[in-house]
């Protein structure tokens, strides 16, 4: 399902989309990074994450071409067994994983993953923004630690559909809550952004276990995802080439939860606005907005109640809301003149 | 700690080992700086006062340095009670009543606001704040830093110029410094100012010895593993007590209501969940104050008994021995108006804040997410939770409204990552996920 | 969010259209600021494609690399950049005044006062939102590490002269952009959603157009309309009407429009590469400069409506009178910017990659400083901010119903008045807590003593309620809104303790009267200075000690590792490669 064609058949467009000009400098960084066979990022991944192990000497890249999605799962699972066996430095250009979501397989490529020596694997994200001075957009660097914790969790599957103890791997890591575990997914991955302002490679290892443990919890949870399925209506389908009233009927049976925070992330958003603001959802201007306001949810509702018309006001909201309504009012009351009009209504924002 | 250890685990040897551990290594030790991690009532403060008295008997002078005017006067009194002829300096503010009024009682003791009055003392001991104006003073020799994870990195570089050789005292799972305007420009810096001094002074000098003292002496048998569990994944310790060892009694039996009911579960088994109906509520929810309220109203109207280690005659459940932490202060404010209605006035209302350090035989607690629509990050501070679920000897009671586990799970942790920074455990949004996993064990329905 | 800012984005969307947050502007405006509207390249750090610029709002300099990958075009750009930003800053480093600042004495120790230069006015860059600031700081990082020819004859890439001087200025805007409540560098979008609440989240408003469309929708128009059109309406070609302001530019924009321009600009240039004779290039010199032309053309097209925009913005903005405390805080502007002024006429080395430890700690001590100033003088300087901080329980307003001269138990005895003053506010108020009041433009300081229930509800004034509301928290001095306490109101007794002169009697004037309406608050009103840090070659060992030549590049964990250059004077330029020219 493609939310940013659902999004334009449903009338409201997303702004997303890529210019050119980034797909076209992303790709040339990646092939940069993967350039001689992976040679600067097999150096990278040894100097960032294994030291002690021996320095990379050209790497094998074996070819994981198949058939299908499912051939190239299986391609993969191949390769990261042959190499874990062999004992040297591999780099998996473009692999793909299997990773159970609710029963059924979703297939995520991951940039490269690393074998090691020792026979662990590295997942490896290889993003355009820049790491300058050592930092990088905090934002960017959670996505691609959560994005890379799906891959880590699709690895540890593979890793025991495989069998981890006859990978050879020794490494017991140890986890949170007493568990001890033995994989060979390694919980810190290697992210590698351009330095600078050139386009040479930088990396950083990011420890992804918060962000694992998070996904995995949630993929536990969607096996409850029949639950909301069993709730659609029968022959709920989204396919954009639908009429717009159906589409929206159709959508509007899955529960959403608009938020601002929506509108950077999902191409729905500008539909699941319009709809939030429709029902005058007092969360379509901000999730803490709703801190303050107890159960009332909806815009009428909390104006209403500040302005002493509905309400219970031994409510601690409404009671709250009234004296904020009166407390403005006053200090409005004695309000400066440059809050008058006269520079209303001379043209507007935008042609 | 070997888990694996054939013998049976002895908490007091374990204690004394470590203790003994941590005097060799702050006394004789070659290195300037030694860091204790202390869980919860694992004997923090009998360690500060032991290292104090110690250092001091081995004619080193020392400063030390804590972070609040209160716990500087705690640690006066404790060093005074342990030795009353030891001359201890306060060094205090220029501020109306800079210092606890018991101090006057202490012969040995001096106060001043200026540190030249007080050169030649064995023990000087100031707030962090305070310290960071004294100037032009020769260097101690020796210093000990309390609450030191809750000290900022800043802070320790105004006062690190004071002293040679350090042995930093703290609790990495309690409340983390926090700044008021945003620092992440410093994020992945090993001196970041916004950071805990700990972090800093282990990125500058990680060879220094690390010890933790493995023991809780607070937290009953019932806590301990999940404390343990949920707020020190890769660090844990035990209860020093058994489950033998602690009993909560009460002369009047159960009516039948919630709160008797969630008091018979928390007196049985260390932990109460009184669980009110899903609904969205500001802060100040009444009807979880109401009930709050109401369950400190029967605790102290059933008439408690508190059996432990401490002495073989039951204790009395008296107002003093119970608090109630919640997360905000309105939530405390409406409570103590509950409370006072009801005619329970003496019992300790505050937040997770201002009870970190200390302790009670049965604490209720307003859960810091009940009734909450959204989860931020202030709300999922581990330390925050921590802080509230390690408060008791005995039992503590959660009131909290249905429905927090859905909310965690609308609400998983986006949080920004900073590169270099290295990650904190646990996560706030496991540790909320486990605590109330376990508090579903023990729930009661609020029936009014 | 308070409640009260909550209340206003409702009744926006009621309304139709923003409601004030503010009765004053909490921000000095230049009379003369410089307008930056800049546009990056996707994909690439600091690659820029180009910027309007300038102080006249009718006569912006349009400034454009038609090849944003071609260093070269980008030094061009900067230069050119550099010849509008750099004249500006200067004249205001021209017009000084005499003023006193304490240093300590390096001989004794002592504070001491000295005399010297403050620059009278300094310049102010404006840009559209906060992503422009974020993008001033990006150049300014590209550039201040940049060496010249002249600088260093052997520099693969010399930077045009005064390029890397730019990149130190923009450097020091964006510094000083994040202390709280500076004016140096503004993003429209924050200052004007300092002003007015609309009616969608803080997050959309950070479009410049959308937000506008609230504040001043078009006659008859909804807010929310106006703003979804500025957020979405596209042309026939299926442009945005409100192109984005920028730095980002829309990806519609880049794929359909500006792709196809570059690719004829490229073409252009190549073949007038491999003109034959004069003739021939002439005709495709000429191709060229229309290839050009036309990208100029369509940058001018993305920028020149936020250009306006931001002037309608800064015309709004001048509608509210100032607040009295914001010429105090642009004095701290005043310094910032003659400081760094004389580091750059003393020869410094620009500003460097990272922070040592001591001034990363002093700079966080500053900005927490003047984040506590601002929000003091904003809530003294309005009454809807104050209005917020009662409503919080920081502060109370009400009428002086009763005063009793008392006066302190010492040799001399001072005088102590006790004030009663009947609020409705519920100020969390803990034992003998610490008011203040602002007197002259001082602050005067009370105690306070207890909270006293009034019986009636209309308080006629005597003060003489029953005393039954205990002395600080303890006693249930509850913030709860249990309706009937509202109803009855509070009164609260405060002891004032200073700023009555050295007599026995107060000075006139200095004590409250009955009748008065009077408003104090729980947080100070002046900020105290932090204890001073050690120097930087003082950095303790928990610290690492002093910083050292190669410190800098140590302490950037994730920074590959960078051969220290102690030899050169200046900081290593940043690492030039030709695939950076892809």
């Amino acid at each position: 399902m493609n939310k940013a064609t659902l999004a334009s058949a449903l009338g409201s467009p997303s702004a997303f989309g890529q210019s050119q000009f980034a797909f076209m400098r992303g790709n040339a960084f990646e092939a940069r990074v993967k350039a001689d066979g992976g040679a600067e990022l097999l150096r990278l991944v040894h100097e960032r994450l294994d030291p002690g192990a021996v320095p990379p000497q050209g790497a094998a890249v074996p070819d994981l071409t198949a058939v299908g999605p499912e051939g190239r799962a299986a391609r993969t699972a191949l390769a990261l067994r042959e190499a874990t066996e062999a004992g040297a430095w591999t780099l998996l250009d473009h692999p793909l994983l299997a990773l159970d979501v609710a029963g059924s397989p979703a297939f995520l490529e991951p940039d490269a993953v690393v074998v090691h020596p020792d026979g662990s694997w590295t997942v490896v994200e290889i993003k355009s923004f820049p790491m300058l001075d050592g930092s990088a957009d905090a934002a960017k660097v959670g996505a691609a630690a959560r994005q890379a914790a799906v891959y880590v969790l699709a690895l540890e599957q593979v890793a025991n559909r495989l069998g981890a103890d006859r990978l050879g791997a020794d490494r017991v890591v140890a986890e949170p809550q007493g568990r001890a575990q033995i994989s060979n997914v390694r919980h810190r991955i290697l992210l590698v952004c351009p330095k600078d302002f050139s386009n040479l490679p930088a990396a950083s290892a990011v420890d992804v276990r918060k962000q694992r443990s998070v996904t995995r919890r949630q993929l536990d949870r969607l096996t409850r995802i029949e639950d909301i399925a069993d709730s659609l209506p029968d022959g709920t389908c989204f396919a954009p080439d639908l009429p717009a009233a159906d589409l929206t009927a159709a959508v509007e049976s899955v529960p959403a939860t608009y938020a601002p925070e929506c509108l950077a992330t999902c191409e729905l958003a500008f539909h699941c606005r319009a709809r939030s603001r429709a029902d005058g959802a007092v969360t379509s201007l901000g999730r803490s907005l709703r801190a303050e306001l107890g159960g009332l949810t909806t815009v009428d509702d909390v104006l209403a109640a500040a302005r002493g018309t509905t309400g219970d006001p031994t409510d601690p909201a409404v009671a709250a809301l009234r004296r904020a309504a009166e407390l403005r009012a006053e200090a409005l009351g004695s309000r400066s003149p440059g809050h008058d009009r006269s520079l209303d209504h001379k043209g507007t924002p935008c042609p | 700690m070997t888990p694996a250890s054939p013998s049976p685990f002895d908490p007091g040897a374990e204690a004394a080992r470590a203790t003994g551990a941590i005097l060799r290594d702050t006394l004789h030790g070659a290195h300037r700086g030694v860091v204790v991690d202390s869980p919860p009532g694992a004997g923090k403060s009998t360690l500060v006062v032991r290292a104090a008295l110690e250092l001091a008997e081995a004619g080193r002078p020392l400063m030390v340095i804590a972070q609040t005017n209160a716990q500087v006067d705690d640690l006066v009194l404790r060093l005074a009670e342990k030795n009353p002829e030891l001359p201890v300096g306060r060094l205090h503010s220029s501020d109306t009543d800079p210092y606890d009024k018991a101090l006057d009682d202490l012969p040995n003791v001096r106060k001043s606001a200026k540190a030249a009055d007080l050169s030649g003392l064995d023990v000087v001991i100031s707030t962090a704040a305070k310290w960071a104006h004294v100037k032009g003073v020769e260097p101690w020799r020796h210093a000990i830093v309390d609450e030191a994870y809750q000290m900022r990195s800043d802070a320790l570089l105004a006062v690190a110029g004071l002293f040679e050789r350090a042995l930093f005292v703290g609790d990495p799972g309690q409340l983390d410094p926090f700044s008021i305007v945003g620092s992440e420009q410093w994020a992945g810096l090993s001196y970041d100012p916004s950071a805990s001094a700990v972090t800093t002074l282990l990125a500058h000098n990680p060879e220094l010895p690390q010890h933790r003292l493995p023991v809780s002496w607070r937290l009953p048998a019932s806590a301990g593993p999940l404390v343990s569990d949920a707020f020190y994944p890769y660090t844990p310790f035990r209860s020093g007590t058994g489950h033998a060892d602690r009993r909560l009694a009460f002369a009047v039996p159960s009516d039948g209501s919630s709160p008797d009911r969630v008091i018979d579960e928390a007196a049985e088994t260390g932990w109460g969940l009184l669980e009110l109906p899903a609904r969205h509520t500001p802060r100040t929810d009444p009807e979880a104050v109401r009930a709050l309220a109401q369950v400190v109203r029967r605790l102290l109207d059933r008439g408690g008994a508190a059996t432990s280690e401490r002495s073989p005659d039951p204790a009395p459940l008296t107002a003093d021995r119970i608090a109630v932490g919640t997360a905000h202060r309105d939530q405390a404010a409406s409570v103590r108006a509950a409370l006072a209605e009801l005619g329970a006035g003496g019992v300790t209302v505050d937040t997770a804040n201002r009870l970190q350090g200390r302790e009670y035989d049965v604490t209720v607690v307003l859960h810091p997410l009940s009734g909450r629509p959204d989860a931020t990050a202030f709300h999922l501070e581990t330390g925050r939770l921590c802080v509230l679920a390690s408060r008791h000897r005995h039992a503590c009671i959660v009131v909290c409204r249905a429905g927090v586990t859905d909310l965690l799970d609308d609400h998983p942790s986006t949080e920004p990552v900073q590169l270099g920074v290295t990650v904190k455990f646990p996560d706030g949004w496991e540790a909320n996920h486990a605590v109330l996993s376990h508090l579903s064990e023990h729930r009661v329905s609020w029936r009014p | 969010m308070s409640l009260i800012t909550t209340l206003a984005r409702l009744e926006a969307v009621d309304t139709g259209r923003a409601q004030p947050l503010a009765t004053v502007r909490h921000r000095h405006l230049s009379e003369r600021p410089l307008v930056f509207v800049p546009l990056t390249t996707a994909g690439e750090a600091g690659a820029p494609l180009g910027a309007l610029v300038g102080t006249d709002r009718d006569a912006p300099r349009l400034l454009v690399v038609p090849q944003p990958r071609d260093r070269d075009l980008r030094f061009t750009f900067l230069a050119e950049l550099a010849d509008v930003v750099l004249p500006y800053v200067d004249a205001y480093g021209d017009a000084v005044e005499a003023a006193e600042r304490s240093e300590t004495d390096p001989e004794t120790g002592k504070r001491v006062k000295v005399e010297v230069e403050l620059c009278a006015d300094a310049p102010q860059l404006i840009v559209p939102s906060r992503a422009g600031i974020d993008f001033v700081r990006l150049l300014g990082r590209s550039m201040r590490f940049r060496r010249t020819a002249e600088q260093d004859p052997e520099t693969p890439h010399p930077a045009p002269p005064r390029v890397p001087l730019l990149g130190r200025w923009l450097t020091h805007f964006g510094e000083r952009a994040r202390v709280p409540g500076s004016a140096l560098l503004l993003a429209l979008t924050d200052v004007l959603s300092r002003h007015w609440a609309t009616g969608q989240s803080s997050l959309e408003d950070q479009h410049l157009g959308a937000l506008l469309a609230w504040i001043a929708p078009p006659e008859g128009e909804p807010g929310a309309e106006a703003a979804l059109r500025a957020e979405l309406q596209r042309d026939a070609k299926g442009q945005l009407l409100c192109p984005p302001a920028g730095p980002a530019t829309d990806p519609a924009f880049d794929n359909k429009l500006l792709a196809p321009a570059i690719e004829r600009y490229d073409r252009a240039r190549t073949a007038l590469g491999a003109a034959e004779d004069g003739l021939e290039a002439d005709d495709r010199l000429g191709e060229l400069t229309a290839a050009e032309q036309h990208i100029r053309d369509l940058v001018e097209s993305r920028t020149r409506p936020t250009w306006d925009a931001v002037w309608r913005g800064l015309d709004l903005l001048r509608g509210l009178p100032e607040g009295a405390h914001a010429a105090d805080r642009w004095t701290r502007d005043r310094w910032s910017f003659t400081g760094h002024r004389d580091g750059v006429l003393a020869g410094e080395p620009p500003q460097p990659r990272r922070d040592d430890a001591v001034t990363a700690a002093n700079k966080l001590a500053t900005r927490e400083r003047e984040q506590a100033r601002l929000e003091a003088q904003e809530a003294l300087d309005d009454p809807l901010v104050m209005a917020g901080r009662r409503l919080a329980g920081e502060a109370f307003a009400g009428e002086v119903t009763d005063v009793v001269m008392a006066y302190s138990e010492s040799k001399r005895p001072s005088p102590r008045p006790l004030v009663t003053i009947r609020t409705d506010d519920r100020p969390h108020l803990g034992e003998r807590a610490k008011v203040y009041r602002s007197l002259g433009g001082k602050p005067q300081s009370a105690e306070f003593v207890e909270y006293v229930e009034r019986e009636d509800g209309d308080g006629d004034g005597d003060g003489d309620g029953d005393r039954v509301r205990g002395r600080g928290e303890d006693g249930g001095a509850d913030a709860g809104t249990d309706a009937d306490e509202a109803a009855a109101g509070l009164s609260v007794v405060l002891r004032i303790v200073d700023k009555m002169g050295r007599g026995k009697e107060p000075e006139p004037g200095s004590v409250p009267e009955k009748g008065d309406q009077i408003c104090f608050t729980l947080f100070e009103h002046e900020q105290r200075g932090g204890a001073k840090l050690p120097d930087p070659e003082e950095t303790p060992w928990t610290h690492g000690g002093p910083p050292t030549e190669s410190t800098e590049a140590a302490e950037a964990t994730g920074a590959t590792g960078r051969t220290g250059a102690a030899a050169a004077a200046l900081p290593e330029p940043d690492p030039v490669t030709e695939e950076d020219l892809l």
